[in-house]
């Protein structure tokens, strides 16, 4: 064995399993084929308030290899609830959520009747056959509508709102009145913001196979919760959970999306076990944009208080956010999410949050990469310029002013967190110099004064995000139903290489490549001796699964302690087998010496030794595999300092990025060259929701960007250069002293990218857009007007008919 | 997706896929590129029963020389247009608008004439098509016929082609000499134009002598712009932004960017 030479952690490799994923030589689940198996296909409904009268099976029944068709009726006995993990308060009001619908449609999209065929052709085809008879009811689709409980989504429910979640500061002791502060303020600004609905649009379509052979029900899923939706899929089932096996191959993007037990996979479930034959579903693009849960949509009230030099006194954030028809997995959780982060870096005296959530038609909402952070940080980031101008300072000068100062780390703020570190101070100074702030200031003056007909703006975002969830005892505290620690093992095999075992579940992020370098540091193995297991319940039995930034904060960790475990045990028989004293050995590069001497045994003997047990100290088992499981004290708080300039073309609406400066403290590093890539795909996902990106639904509910064509995903071309760099601030909660960078691009830059435009068209009258900026709505705004909020794209394959000559 | 089912075609030469058209009856579709027709199928917005697939006729590929004309085979991918050198030396405003269609692997698949047929007035095509004068040379069970530009798109997603004709040529004349330019908004690079101006302008001695305006998106069909294009004949490229007026006279967004973008566009035909 040799040893590595230079550390792992840091080092900018490719990932080792980028060659498998890009090439396809590998295992997605709608890649299986398993002997036997049948095809399911989901009708979906339409319209997205009806009872269903009547549903006819008869004629697809009939069609060629059709196997059975079934309706919610025919489930109705099996098919329970679907769960809601998250009920944030005690009179949560949640109403029953049938995988399948049994007497009433709740939004369009959802699933009626499924037919099950020998192949995926014959039961698309027979889908056309069922005739479904719907009685429609009032739709209801608009937020503030729907709490004048007018029409009711859920009539059983009495309303339409499901609960109200209350954090004051005064009640916690965490700071003042907020209405105080307001009333005695020198300065309060109130704004309205409205986070539109957005769709995930992970690249591999949700895909579930279900094997009922062998005594055992083997769930291949592409999904982020391997774990959870064993345990989800046995409570709501009433399977065993030792019965069942759930596995996530490779599995083609999230974003959140995935983190969901979803009414097709239950399906997939209950269809096995009733055919006792394998079923696989597989969704089109446009029946994932339909059916799969959404994310954001709310609309924030939010009211500060400053004195008149700038120093800001209270925050009060009303919100309104948007359920859908059900509460999913952490559906009612998500804007909760947000509500320790409104206060962001700035030291707010007093601080109250209060969030009502709302039934509407509409598709489920619940994770979308940020979850309730990114909501938070365009609120309080969009608040703070509104504050700049109000003030007539600069916008960065006023942030410093308010912010947590690098000496006063650890702070408990406002919102009953504590950020353990952060250097707001070096990644600000980084960004700047990075950006030439003062010559794009010069130009912009130049601009205005020349009646430029395309104006630029500097836009702002000094975010902190809370990753690493989460400690347990916090997730309690919040009601959620599971914990937020995570595990790993180590197994050393007999010829030296390594099999890691982690709970977590990577879906593109590079686990593998990462958690091998942790490893090889650690026990001085070498990098490709390294094999990462994930996504398997039988080779990993507990996990909780990949998302909220956690992996590597938490999972990353538990390596970490395995790690040090195996070592542990290896340093006894190495002292045993080099005839010493356990205080004399010291290892270094795989290998164990004795202090003094050249006696030298390598990690790989001492796990043979320990393999073969010929000659053990007394009471030491054989073998040297360990298992360790890390519950986080606190979160980890990545911070940052992006600056974007946009050209605002006054004469089209058009807006185009000029430069955009991202410095990111996620604290240590493992892979460089990971981390640019998730704060690039980040920043992409957080610009597309400022410029290019929105769920619209037309007056009956019908989703109407339900293709790529229609829903505006930003590709490479779309997007600017990003310069991006790092300051590093350890986080102190975990031994690696890393913070999580999933979710940072995607928080940070909504904010950014708006508060740029604005900062162009201000002195034109302008003082806020909604997003998405499309260029017809900041032209409509510089006429004067509001552009319509719903507005769709222009073009699109929503525009395509049947009609016409060749294509 | 799944598209339903259908029957699947492959003539060798125009004679057979006019035949073809004909048997099948209305319920058939040709098949060109498929960059439209596919995602329809996929969706099963449309279930013809049955496929004729042009793909495997090379006579309608490629560009010629025909005297004072271009003749564009239908079948010519936007790959080909990209490329082609008499498209380059005679109507580059062609050029400059296919090189806007799409991304690269749309390109390569789709067909000039596909687009033409297709007949979505978002497409790219069909504002140059119709500005430059060009003429659908078309196929049918009773010989050739010639339908020019402004006679062959008749509505959204119709055009004067009968259910059992065929696009196979496209006749261009000539614009040597001539600055073009095709000013594009789109949201993003896959997107529709929300407005595009596709203009080729004919400069001499520092007056303009002739100029061809066409509209992408504002209406049920490519709009020609003729009130700028007169206005401009004999007038200095200085007058290129009063003219621009006159591409739209409402208040509308839409209204708004075709006469932005004519001016962008003439402007930059006239520089380039």
């Amino acid at each position: 064995m040799t040893a590595t030479a230079e550390p792992e952690v840091g080092k900018a490799r490719l990932r080792k399993e980028d060659a498998r994923l890009i090439t396809g030589q590998t295992r997605w689940t709608d890649n299986l084929q398993l002997t036997g198996m049948l095809h399911m296909a989901v009708l979906r409904s339409p319209v997205a308030h009806a009872r269903i009268t009547n549903i006819d099976c008869a004629r697809a029944t009939a069609m060629p290899g059709v196997a059975i068709v079934l309706t919610g009726e025919d489930l109705a006995a099996e098919q329970g609830s679907l769960p809601c993990a998250w009920p944030i308060t005690e009179d949560m009001k949640a109403p029953p959520a049938p995988a399948l619908a049994v007497d009433q449609v709740n939004f369009a999209g959802e699933a009626v009747a499924l037919v099950i065929a020998d192949n995926a052709y014959h039961a698309a085809d027979a889908l056309a056959a069922i005739d479904v008879d719907y009685e429609e009811l009032p739709v209801v689709l608009d937020l503030q509508e729907a709490l004048l409980d007018n029409d009711l989504v859920h009539p059983d429910l009495g309303t339409n709102k499901s609960a109200t979640w209350v954090y004051d500061s005064a009640d916690a002791g965490s700071g003042t009145n907020v209405e105080d502060e307001i009333a005695s303020a020198e300065v309060v600004l109130e704004r309205t913001f409205r986070q539109q609905r957005l769709i995930p649009s992970f690249m591999e379509p949700r895909s579930v196979v279900v094997d009922p052979s062998a005594g055992m029900f083997t769930v291949w899923s592409a999904t982020q919760i391997p774990h959870i939706l064993r345990w989800m899929l046995s409570a709501v089932s009433g399977i065993a959970e030792h019965k069942i096996r759930v596995i996530a191959p490779d599995v083609g993007g999230g974003f959140g999306g995935k983190l969901q037990v979803t009414p097709e996979e239950l399906l997939c479930l209950l269809v096995a076990r009733r055919m006792g034959r394998p079923v696989k579903w597989t969704e089109s693009r446009t029946e994932s944009m339909l059916s799969a849960h959404h994310g954001r949509d709310q609309l924030q009230k939010i009211t500060l208080s400053a004195r008149r030099d700038g120093t800001v006194t209270g925050l009060k954030v009303e919100l309104l956010a948007d359920m859908g028809a059900y509460l999913r997995l952490v559906t009612p959780g998500i804007p909760i999410l947000g509500a320790f982060m409104f206060n962001a870096i700035y030291k707010f005296a007093a601080y109250r949050f209060v969030c009502t959530n709302v039934f509407t038609n509409k598709v489920p909402t619940d994770a979308y990469r940020g979850a309730g952070r990114p909501e938070a940080t365009f609120a309080i980031e969009r608040m703070m310029d509104e504050l700049a101008a109000e003030l007539g300072r600069d916008p960065m000068e006023l942030r410093q002013q308010n912010w947590i100062k690098h000496d006063e780390f650890p702070f408990n703020t406002v919102a009953g967190l504590t950020y353990d570190s952060g250097n707001y101070e070096a990644a600000t100074a980084r960004a700047m110099e990075l950006f030439d702030y003062e010559a794009l200031r010069e130009e912009q003056a130049r601009r205005r004064s020349s009646g430029d007909p395309v104006q630029i703006g500097i836009g702002i975002s000094t975010y902190t995000e809370m990753c690493g969830l989460a400690p347990s005892r916090v997730l309690g505290a919040l009601r959620y139903a599971a914990g937020g620690w995570e595990t790993a093992s180590i197994r050393m095999l007999p010829t030296g290489k390594v099999e890691v075992i982690t709970g977590t579940s990577p879906h593109g992020q590079g686990h593998e490549t990462v958690w091998s370098q942790i490893v090889a540091d650690r026990l001085g193995v070498p990098f490709d001796d390294v094999e990462v297991l994930h996504g398997d319940t039988a080779s990993s039995h507990k996990g909780m699964d990949s998302y909220g930034s956690r992996s590597l904060a938490v999972g990353g960790t538990a390596l970490v302690h395995a790690a040090d475990k195996v070592l542990a045990k290896a340093r006894r028989l190495a002292a045993h087998m080099m005839e010493c004293d356990e205080a004399d050995v010291e290892f270094a590069t795989g290998s164990f010496s004795v202090r003094g001497t050249g006696t030298v045994r390598t990690l790989g003997d001492v796990v043979l030794a320990a393999h073969v047990a010929h000659d053990l100290p007394e009471g030491m088992e054989p073998g040297m595999d360990a298992d360790a499981t890390f519950d986080p004290d606190n979160f980890s708080f990545p911070h940052g300092t992006h600056l974007c300039a946009t050209e605002v073309d006054t004469q089209t609406g058009m807006v185009k990025i000029r430069l955009y400066v991202a410095v990111d403290d996620v604290g240590t590093v493992v892979n460089p060259l990971i981390v640019d890539g998730q704060v690039h795909g980040g920043l992409a996902q957080g610009i597309a929701q400022a410029l290019y990106e929105e769920a619209i639904h037309d007056e009956m509910g019908t989703l109407t960007t339900a293709t790529l064509a229609d829903y505006l995903v930003p590709c490479a071309a779309d997007l600017p250069a990003f310069i991006t760099t790092r300051t590093t601030t350890p986080a102190t909660s975990n031994p690696l002293g890393v913070k999580g960078v999933g979710e940072a691009g995607t928080i940070a830059s909504t904010p950014a990218v708006v508060n740029s435009v604005l900062d162009a068209v201000r002195h034109m009258g302008v003082r806020d857009i909604e997003m998405p900026l499309s260029p017809e709505r900041v032209w409509t705004a510089l006429q004067g007007g509001v552009a319509d909020a719903s507005t769709p794209a222009a073009g699109g394959l929503g525009s395509i008919d049947s009609q016409g000559g060749q294509s | 997706m799944i598209p339903a089912e259908f029957k699947y075609l492959f003539p060798s030469t125009v004679d057979e896929a006019v035949r073809m058209l004909a048997e099948e009856g209305e319920d058939a579709k040709i098949i060109a590129g498929g960059q439209s027709l596919v995602p329809v199928l996929r969706m099963r917005l449309a279930a013809p029963t049955a496929l004729i697939d042009i793909g495997g006729l090379t006579e309608l590929t490629g560009v010629r020389d025909d005297g004072d004309s271009l003749l564009i085979g239908a079948m010519t991918t936007h790959y080909e247009v990209q490329r082609d050198h008499l498209i380059q030396d005679h109507a580059l405003l062609l050029r400059l608008v296919t090189d806007t269609v799409a991304d690269p692997q749309v390109r390569h698949r789709g067909t000039f004439g596909g687009s033409l047929c297709h007949a979505d007035p978002a497409g790219d095509l069909l504002a140059p098509a119709l500005a430059l004068d060009a003429v659908m040379i078309i196929a049918g069970p009773s010989g050739r016929r010639e339908v020019p530009a402004s006679d062959f798109f008749v509505d959204y997603f119709e055009t004067a082609l009968a259910p059992d004709e065929i696009l196979i040529d496209v006749r261009v004349p000539k614009y040597n000499g001539w600055g073009a330019h095709y000013e594009k908004l789109n949201r993003v690079a896959q997107a529709w134009s929300i407005v595009a101006v596709a203009a080729a302008v004919q400069v001499r001695d520092g007056s303009i002598a002739a100029a061809r305006v066409g509209l992408t998106n504002v209406g049920s069909g490519p709009v020609r712009a003729t009130e700028v294009e007169s206005a401009l004949v004999g007038q200095p490229v200085s007058a290129i932004s009063e003219a621009a007026l006159l591409a739209s006279s409402g208040d509308s967004y839409k209204d708004n960017l075709a006469r932005v973008l004519t001016d962008r566009a003439l402007t930059a035909a006239v520089a380039g």
